[in-house]
């Protein structure tokens, strides 16, 4: 039973990958779980791995290749079975220079007046969990069929269908008739990239709230079909959605607060006149000789103790969030959801752009636990190794471009996020303080707001919360 | 309840509707000395006397035209076609003037008859008489079809079909006459357009009518052997066709087989798929996949007329396609 290899969407928003590197030569034994090849998506280098066990027989993606998710680029099998009509299935362009798209185009016209079209692709098992059981519907009728499925273990399971049945039965052809629209008996077309997907599996999947796109369909040609779906939400991965979606997801954890008609107002008025996400900005300049005097203190005390200004800010910021729910927000189009649990992003710099991994229940981390998480994190981030739920769900964001030497700037919201910090330098400056003119160390903070989700006051009370903890630093330990 | 041969379970019918309404009355080849090719007449000439029992020449265009015209002036005939194969030269009368008097002559005429006879494949006749004519007569308005699988069926549906005042296609099967079941004495009325769900499961609709019920069911037999549950949907008049039926099945079990025991082109299994794809889009988990004869004329040969036949084997096939277990 061969076991078709396809470019799985190995994060929630991927296209395509990049073949980076295969793991595995043709003609390698392969075990489920072994990984076969390193992908770059959108965001990171996964591994993809086997879904089947055989040999690698073939692959049809170069390392460097581009291919859409979907696209078949490896075919497993037993060492003398025939996988030439999986092979010849890749078509469609996707798969590389390698030669084998082109016979898929040949044996398909003859078949057009011939006698018994669309036998040949009845007979590529691309079903990798066979079972003699049919497992989607067992839902139900659980007496009735525990007795039978117990019996089905022990004899073959097929014995009501000899082998030697000709392919099921399916339309014969009319003689000079047009090939016929099963789709099923189609090579699967691929090539294009579409997912495909029974109505059924797509209804279940809109109710449950499961993105296809992560799905690895077993149904012929990669049809994503009931069974799929049940066994993506039995195995709790819900692809799409990330461990950390489903945290963001759990009831208990957010308050849904209806939009009044004024709050729908200003959303749509805003909306009209500043982008999709009507953004205002709010700048404060916090005095940070205190955090600063802390931080050297901490420096002093051994490496164990240190803490960077960007470690106190996402404190401070986190504990300021769990006194300000409104502005640890989502805007969801018809509501906002306010989160009781504070999972903020930090902007980070990658070689060729930037991603966003979260400290997760930030407010609850010690400054150190904080350091320790956000330094793996971002050392991983320019590696390229962080898993997609550790870059997805987060309810505020953070950006700070201090060691760059910027003294201000503004930062992009990340929607559906309602608002995002911009950190500046800690520089020295004079101010003027009790009418004495002093030398004190500065930092200027910018928030970006949703303007649907915070008003300015809102903004305003909360950066005040952020600088009394900044400008407090004890606070933030105790 | 007696168990009664599909042949005695529609003479008991016959029987019984000629007792209750002395305006009905049977007329057809050998119906009524010969006691019925079949034998589904047996002693009725009698009991009813050669006035209700009537012999007819070899003569289907004439025959059912008589019958046509006693409907008009208030009888009503039972007209039985020796199969339905013969039944081709008749079809003026059916289709042209039964099917359409009531329309044509602005429900001044009730055209309250009944045409009967075998259908489909028996074995080993060849070509021109094992044809399954049920899709060309239910594509006709006007008409009603009955295609009864069982004794019991056969018996309800025939009481409905003398009852009814439109013209009603029976289809009967020489290879059912001899099958046995279970038949209620007595009044015991199948009203016609109403399905029955003849075996529930949940993974699969079986969806089939008349000899086609006996493959289906021992289809359920040995797939429950391998755990499989099906839900056999027996249309039981395939005009009226019973669409709720079908959604409700379908609906349950995300996928289904048409069985059927003509050709596929335009055969019912077409209708069938198209009510699915339309009521039951979202719940498909599956293409639908039909069953059906072969795209030939019957072969005479016995090998090649098995392997024309749409059976138990390509039947249990189809089902574990849909189920994504082939």
């Amino acid at each position: 039973m061969a076991t078709k290899v396809v470019m799985e969407a190995l994060s929630p928003t991927m296209e395509e990958g990049r073949l980076v590197k295969w793991n595995k030569n043709e003609g390698d034994q392969v075990k489920s779980g072994d990984v076969l090849a390193e992908v770059e998506t959108d965001k990171a280098v996964m591994e993809l791995v086997a879904r089947g066990d055989g040999v690698l027989r073939k692959r049809l993606a170069n390392e460097g290749d581009a291919s859409p998710v979907g696209t078949l680029i490896a075919v497993i099998a037993n060492p003398d079975e025939n996988i030439d009509s999986i092979v010849g299935s890749a078509g469609g362009g996707a798969a590389p220079a390698a030669a084998p798209a082109q016979p898929a185009q040949e044996t398909q016209a003859p078949q057009a007046g011939g006698a018994q079209p669309n036998q040949a692709v009845t007979d590529t098992k691309e079903t990798p969990a066979k079972s003699p059981v049919p497992q989607a519907p067992a839902q139900s009728q659980g007496e009735a069929s525990t007795a039978p499925q117990q019996k089905a273990a022990a004899p073959a399971p097929s014995a009501s269908a000899p082998p030697s049945r000709p392919a099921p039965p399916r339309p014969p052809s009319a003689p000079a008739a047009p090939p016929r629209g099963n789709g099923a008996s189609r090579p699967p077309a691929t090539g294009g990239g579409r997912q495909r997907s029974s109505p059924l599996a797509r209804r279940l999947a809109t109710e449950k709230g499961i993105q296809l796109g992560g799905i690895q369909g077993t149904g012929p040609g990669g049809r994503i079909v009931k069974r799929d779906i049940e066994n993506a939400r039995a195995a709790g991965v819900a692809a799409g959605r990330s461990a950390a979606a489903e945290r963001l997801a759990k009831e208990g954890d957010f308050k849904d607060v209806p939009l009044t008609q004024i709050r729908k107002t200003i959303a749509r008025r805003l909306a009209e006149s500043n982008g999709p996400v009507p953004t205002f900005f709010l700048t404060a300049e916090f005095d940070a000789t205190r955090a600063a005097e802390m931080r050297t203190q901490l420096t002093e005390m051994g490496e164990e103790y240190k803490v960077s200004f960007n470690d106190i800010v996402i404190k401070a910021v986190a504990l300021a969030l769990a006194e300000h729910p409104e502005v640890n927000a989502h805007w969801l189009n018809d509501k906002i959801r306010q989160f009781n649990r504070i999972h903020v992003a930090m902007a980070v710099a990658v070689e060729d752009g930037l991603i966003t991994p979260v400290l997760f229940d930030a407010d609850r981390m010690t400054m150190w636990d904080i350091s320790g998480k956000a330094k793996d994190l971002a050392k991983r981030a320019r590696e390229r190794k962080l898993l997609p739920e550790e870059y997805t769900g987060s309810t505020f964001s953070v950006s700070n471009l201090g060691m760059f030497g910027i003294d201000q700037f503004t930062a992009i919201i990340n929607p559906p996020e309602a608002g995002i910090i911009a950190i500046g330098g800690v520089e020295a400056k004079p101010v003027v303080i009790d009418g004495q003119l002093e030398v004190r160390q500065r930092m200027r903070v910018t928030m970006s707001c949703d303007h649907r989700v915070i008003d300015g006051a809102t903004g305003a009370k909360f950066l005040q919360t952020v600088r009394q903890f900044i400008e407090n630093p004890l606070s933030l330990i105790i | 309840m007696a168990v009664l041969t599909y042949r005695d379970a529609l003479t008991q019918a016959l029987r019984e509707e000629l007792q209750r309404d002395d305006t009905v009355f049977l007329m057809g080849e050998e119906v009524a000395q010969y006691n019925g090719a079949y034998k589904v007449s047996k002693g009725l000439l009698d009991e009813f006397g050669p006035m209700r029992i009537v012999d007819t020449p070899i003569t289907e265009l004439g025959f059912a035209g008589v019958g046509v015209g006693a409907a008009m002036v208030g009888l009503r005939p039972i007209v039985e076609f020796m199969t339905w194969n013969f039944a081709l030269l008749a079809l003026d009368e059916v289709v042209n003037a039964a099917a359409k008097m009531l329309y044509m002559s602005g429900g001044q005429y009730k055209m309250p008859m009944v045409f009967r006879g075998p259908n489909g494949a028996a074995l080993q006749l060849s070509a021109q008489h094992s044809q399954a004519w049920e899709s060309w007569l239910a594509h006709i308005p006007g008409l009603k079809v009955c295609t009864p699988g069982t004794p019991a069926d056969a018996k309800g549906l025939l009481k409905s079909a003398i009852r009814d005042d439109n013209p009603v296609v029976f289809l009967e099967g020489e290879m059912l006459y001899n099958t046995k079941g279970e038949v209620p004495e007595g009044e015991h009325i199948v009203p016609l357009g109403v399905a029955e769900l003849k075996r529930e499961g949940d993974h699969c609709s079986l969806i089939t009518h008349g000899k086609m019920v006996l493959v289906a069911m021992k289809v359920a037999d040995d797939l429950a052997k391998d755990g499989i549950n099906i839900d056999v949907v027996d249309l039981r008049t395939v005009r009226p066709i019973d669409v709720d039926a079908i959604s409700r099945s379908v609906q349950k079990t995300n996928r289904a087989v048409v069985l059927e025991e003509g050709w596929e082109i335009c055969g019912m299994g077409s209708q069938v798929v198209d009510f699915i794809q339309r009521e039951c889009f979202d719940d498909l988990d599956a293409p639908v996949l039909r069953v059906h004869q072969e795209d030939v004329p019957m072969p005479y040969a016995k090998n090649l007329e098995r392997a024309a036949k749409p059976d138990a084997g390509k039947t249990m096939a189809a089902i574990k396609k849909v189920m994504y277990l082939d």
